[in-house]
């Protein structure tokens, strides 16, 4: 593979891939796309979040998944990192705890592609009274 | 907390919650100075006065998911066993600089680490805001611009199939080529 150093060397790489494939789906619709928010505060940080979110990044990419990987600050579970909340299309988001790669790996083949729960939930309810009238 | 760039990604969640538009990462390396320079300068909401002169304090934090707020105190930690210091500038409306120098030769700093997988994560994880990236050594500068990018390559976020990873490797690149710190061949 030829190096990447502009952003001229860049584009023509994205255009060489871009010939050989369907161009994937642009637009970022939510309610079609499993959402991956990776804590990533100070606590998340230091117990290895970044591996985390880069893994997710390249991992969903590489098995066809549509997916928004993104971060949000410390859920207050610092105890518990990294964690890793989970909102799949029409459900309600649910938080994993002590992810390393393996339970990541768990976390895409048995949650996000068959719907099943594993190991590590971190009972989280964002409903409040408020919102239930 | 292991590298700099852990610490960088780290502070860089204050801009972000600070609700900035534009974050801009600069470190510079000087051989000849024994300097290492980390600048991290937001347009966010900024500080109060009153509120700036605790940032670093650990048990001190505006939020209320913890009583603690750790990112600052530990960049200052590890500037000030490094030879180094911590600065932090803010103005209310108009945003902040947090500034940590270190000595480069310092057997106690920490190593730079993976800034390029940082810059990345940033970059996706954040479409909307615009990074910008400078890295300086004797040998030269690398200077990147997330909106730059993204108008060149006519996108408006970098989720596209494989895309993080070449971007990724862009950096990886260029830090080599201007002899960055732990990118050296």
């Amino acid at each position: 593979m030829s190096q990447i150093k502009s952003l001229a060397d860049l584009k023509k790489k994205r255009e060489e891939i871009k010939t050989g494939l369907d161009v994937r789906i642009k637009a970022i619709d939510p309610e079609k796309h499993v959402q991956v928010k990776v804590a990533m505060a100070t606590c998340g940080i230091a117990a290895g979040a970044k591996p985390i979110m880069e893994f997710f990044i390249e991992q969903l990419d590489r098995r066809n998944i549509p997916g928004i990987v993104t971060q949000t600050g410390c859920m207050g579970y610092c105890y518990a990192e990294p964690t890793v909340e989970i909102k799949l299309p029409g459900k309600d988001p649910v938080v994993f705890g002590y992810v390393d790669l393996k339970r990541a790996d768990q976390i895409i083949e048995k949650y996000i592609k068959e719907g099943e729960l594993i190991d590590g939930i971190i009972p989280v309810n964002y409903e409040t009274i408020d919102s239930k009238e | 907390m292991l590298t700099l760039a852990l610490n960088i990604l780290d502070i860089a969640q204050n801009s972000i919650r600070a609700k900035a538009s534009e974050i801009f990462v600069g470190i510079s390396e000087s051989l000849s100075d024994d300097r290492l320079e980390i600048t991290v300068r937001d347009n966010g909401s900024g500080i109060s006065q009153g509120i700036l002169d605790k940032v670093t304090d650990p048990f001190f934090t505006t939020r209320t998911t913890r009583k603690t707020g750790l990112g600052l105190p530990l960049l200052k930690y590890q500037a000030g066993i490094a030879g180094g210091d911590l600065v932090v500038e803010s103005h209310e409306g108009m945003g902040t600089t947090v500034k940590a120098s270190f000595t480069l030769s310092h057997v106690d700093r920490q190593p730079l680490g993976d800034i390029a997988g940082v810059m990345t994560i940033l970059m996706t994880a954040n479409p909307e805001i615009d990074f910008l990236y400078s890295h300086r050594t004797d040998s030269g500068e690398y200077f990147f611009s997330s909106k730059e990018a993204k108008e060149y390559l006519g996108i408006e976020n970098f989720t596209e199939s494989g895309l993080a990873s070449d971007i990724r490797e862009m950096f990886d690149q260029n830090l080599k080529e201007i002899g960055a710190d732990g990118m050296k061949d």
